[in-house]
């Protein structure tokens, strides 16, 4: 049967009355940036009526996942908020005492308060609150260049969320991350004659098809199996691809580095390697090798509590294949142990031959790479810049990515050392909600008692925003406001998309123009150089490659895709062949690491807290806990209000195994207090073998919008909150990873008390 | 003849997004549905082999939007279907892709 379709349709057309814009989405709501294909139809009166699929996008081909297809229903919602509010800090965390103000007064508010925080308490003193997913998440101009501050702090502790896969590939690959080829930058996508199948994909610690983590279309594993690729899957739950794989390696949550390095030994040890790429491309090898026959297959099995037999099956199939990738997920950077993850993964990937080869990991060019860290920085003086929290201390972490350790945040605020901080702005971030801090009720009391004054931005009243904030600014959705979605954050070179305002809603302004119109007022002499709004796009989105004005008539932008570019000298900028590190190689033996007086070989540690490390605290805390899997509804704390995505997940749950659960007399679907030495929350049991005897996954980002939003209570933000139960500062020794993903509790029926 | 929906239950993720577009295209409230994801597992075969497949079933108000199909489209699960497992058709055209490979199902609404 015949269909009609959009292919070939201009970026706006008129059909049946409507005026149809064709835009690639991207925050708010937060999502990792796809860039996702949509047409938005919009009547007469200027009202969005209906979302669809565009079937133009090169990626994603008309498909939509419900947070899109519910789109218009969070634009219109009534509690969203749709004009600038002000409040006096001493009536922070009562929900009625908002106040309606104009944008210009909201202007004059900061300005009047930056003034004054900054000169009184320094430049340092003020903090930018950024999350994930949003806009917002990447827009390191809110610091330096509209603020004047060097602290931008992603909060989540250990940064334990891409940033330290990021790292490592950079210190050890010399490029920002490596990903699953899926010719997503190719024009004829999986039949391009360039791309090659690959035979073999180790999904390691990721579920992509909820999570389309950093802008790879998680759906891209489902078209490539269906044409022949086989998945290994390295996770502690079975999760439904995992269902489909050749393996499916169950470890214990924490124990990746066993495994991988028993992978790495038996590669190299039955001679699977890839001899000329091993020779003319990597440092180290000799070593590398020496190090991993520590780790026999049997030993990591009985680490991990898997079978020896399927380590060596799947590290035999993933090296044998002609080509393979590694889709490396969040549980590499949630763990004390991840650089060392990080590093066996891209030792992996790099020994088979895989690097940068079509159906392998596809890494970015020297000039691909992310534009915007260090945006503006030149106009802060150098003792201001010098005062990064934890510049000297993690420089591997902070110096890296221009970021305050977020720890070491936590600790400025509570203690005032070794400053105080006194003004935020939140940048995309709900931290308070399970996402994005450990330890959230710690990070609540330092705030509401350190800030003088703190800046929301955002679609709704959050726990967060309505527990700290003095004046809340109204957050575009991107049906509302031009933007740019890049993915990987451009670090690939896969797609831009161009996201084109469609309609207004209110007041609402996007991250964008709120960094360009503030910077104006603020800092005017650096924002000269950007007489238009776009003109400051441009720079910081396409690197002016490209220009936001004709690029949004074309949509969506494919990028060329060169391979094997450590042969071209695509990768380095003086032009010469080989990789962007100090030894021109891939380092096995990490040079950078050594500098950063890590051991810069792959080694492992068991988590903090874990059955082996602590094995006197499993009388009272017998479960491993696992946290932080995605689901399709939510964007992490997002989506809550939303009737049809609720409807689907309607309380927090945890996974408990069937024998753990009638061993306790918990059934399907009853409230059970989770617990542990830092912290407790109430989740809904799903009994289900998902999960191992002796562990448990549970929910992330739970808050309550239909519940009472006055301090105490706060939209329920403590009931269920998993971040409770991990801990501050419990990271590795370059600063990054947080055990998010491997820690110990006790499950009990019950509920907290309130 | 009769038109149905071939559903390819290996690839289906039961991501929703055939209900919750359906319910969108239709206004259908909280409680009431024209496609539901439904799940069979998670459940251990043996130690190593867990049998979960997930199945969109249309339900008695599924009307494999007329509306749409009378103007020339797809009806809106299948255009959303981010594994692209579901498609519309007359009978004797599926039956063809259903002979194709195993785990699929055709389902034959009221409607068809």
């Amino acid at each position: 049967m015949e269909f009609k379709d959009d292919i070939g349709k201009p970026w706006r057309f008129e059909e049946d009355g409507l005026t149809v814009t064709r835009s690639c989405v991207w925050s708010s709501p937060g999502c990792h940036p796809v860039g996702c294909g949509v047409k938005f139809y919009v009547d007469a009166e200027g009202k969005l009526v209906k979302v669809e699929g565009d079937e133009n996008q090169p990626i994603t081909h008309g498909t939509l996942c419900v947070r899109c297809l519910t789109l218009k229903d969070l634009i219109y919602h009534p509690d969203r908020i749709i004009y600038p509010m002000k409040r006096d800090p001493k009536d922070r965390g009562k929900a009625d005492k908002w106040e309606r103000i104009s944008w210009d007064e909201a202007f004059d508010l900061i300005e009047s308060e930056w003034k004054r925080i900054t000169k009184v308490y320094g430049p340092e003193s003020i903090a930018i609150w950024a999350g994930t997913g949003r806009e917002g998440g990447t827009m390191m101009p809110y610091g330096a260049a509209v603020f004047g501050t060097p602290n931008y702090c992603y909060t989540q502790s250990g940064y334990a969320c891409y940033v330290p896969r990021l790292s490592c590939s950079v210190y050890v690959l010399g490029a920002t991350y490596p990903e699953t080829d899926y010719a997503g930058g190719l024009p004829g996508r999986y039949d391009d004659p360039a791309f090659e199948l690959p035979e073999v994909i180790m999904l390691w610690g990721k579920d992509p098809l909820p999570s389309n983590p950093d802008g790879f279309f998680g759906h891209a594993v489902v078209e490539m199996m269906k044409r022949g690729t086989k998945l290994i899957t390295i996770d502690p739950r079975t999760n439904w691809v995992s269902t489909r794989a050749a393996y499916n390696l169950r470890l214990r949550p924490g124990t990746d580095v066993a495994l991988g390095m028993a992978m790495l030994n038996i590669i190299i040890s039955e001679d699977l390697y890839d001899h000329e790429f091993v020779e003319k491309w990597t440092y180290g090898f000799e070593q590398l090798a020496e190090r991993v026959a520590t780790m026999t297959p049997e030993k990591a099995a009985e680490i991990c509590g898997i079978d020896a037999e399927d380590i060596y099956g799947a590290a035999r199939m993933f090296a044998k294949a002609k080509s393979a990738s590694i889709t490396w997920g969040l549980a590499v950077d949630q763990k004390a142990n991840g650089q060392q993850n990080a590093h066996l993964i891209i030792a992996l990937e790099a020994i088979t031959g895989n690097i940068d080869v079509p159906g392998g990991n596809i890494i970015g060019g020297f000039a691909d790479s992310l534009n915007e860290v260090g945006f503006g920085y030149d106009v802060m003086p150098p003792e201001t810049q010098d005062k990064l929290l934890g510049l000297h201390e993690y420089p591997a972490y902070c110096g890296m990515i221009l970021n305050a350790h977020a720890d070491m945040m936590l600790d400025a605020l509570e203690t005032g050392k070794p400053y105080p901080i006194k003004m935020g702005f939140f940048a995309g971030n709900n931290l308070l909600a399970g996402t994005c801090a450990a330890q959230p009720k710690r990070w609540h009391d330092a705030m509401v008692k350190s800030l003088e004054f703190n800046i929301g931005f955002d679609f709704w009243m959050t726990p967060s925003n309505q527990a700290t904030c003095d004046l809340m600014l109204p957050l575009a959705s991107s049906a509302e406001s031009d933007g740019v979605v890049f993915t990987h954050y451009s670090a690939l070179p896969v797609m831009y998309g161009t996201r084109t305002k469609a309609i207004t809603v209110g007041e609402c302004k996007s991250d964008l123009e709120l960094a360009y119109q503030l910077g104006k007022r603020l800092q005017p002499q650096f924002w000269a150089a950007y007489p238009e709004f776009m003109d400051f796009v441009n720079e910081l989105r396409f690197g002016n490659k490209l220009k936001f004005e004709e690029a949004h008539k074309e949509v969506c932008i494919q990028r060329e895709v060169n391979y094997r570019k450590f042969e071209t000298g695509l990768l380095r900028a003086d032009g010469m062949p080989g990789f962007n590190t100090p030894t021109g190689r891939v380092e096995l033996w990490s040079t950078m690491f050594e500098q950063f007086g890590d051991d810069p070989l792959p080694y492992y540690i068991e988590p903090q807290y874990s059955p082996v490390s602590t094995p006197e605290l499993l009388d009272q805390y017998p479960f491993v806990l696992t946290t932080g899997a995605r689901r399709y509804e939510y964007f992490h704390s997002e989506g809550k209000q939303i009737p049809y995505l609720r409807e689907i997940h309607p309380d927090p749950t945890f996974d408990i195994n069937p024998a753990d659960a009638e061993r306790l007399g918990i059934v399907n679907n009853e409230w059970c207090v989770l617990e542990n030495q830092f912290g407790e929350c109430q989740l809904r049991a799903q009994v289900s073998s998902i999960v191992k005897p002796g562990v448990v996954q549970a929910d992330h980002g739970w808050w309550f919008p239909e519940e009472d939003g006055n301090e105490p209570h706060l939209y329920g933000v403590w009931r269920s909150n998993i971040n409770n139960l991990v801990p501050h500062f419990h990271v590795g020794k370059m600063g990054f990873g947080a055990p998010f993903k491997c820690l110990l509790c006790n499950v009990r029926k019950g509920e907290v008390e309130e | 003849m009769r038109n149905g929906l071939l559903i390819d239950y290996e690839y289906c993720s039961g991501c929703h997004s055939c209900e919750v577009a359906c319910k969108e295209e239709h206004g259908f409230p909280v409680g009431k549905w024209g496609i539901r994801v439904f799940n069979d597992g998670p459940w251990e075969i043996d130690e190593k082999t867990t049998n979960w497949n997930k199945i969109p079933v249309p339900t008695d108000l599924c009307d494999l939007c007329a509306d749409r199909v009378a103007r020339g489209r797809k009806p809106t699960c299948v255009h959303h279907c981010l594994a692209s497992v579901m498609k519309f058709g007359p009978i004797d055209e599926l039956l063809a892709d259903l002979d194709a490979k195993p785990k699929q199902v055709l389902f034959v609404p009221k409607a068809g």
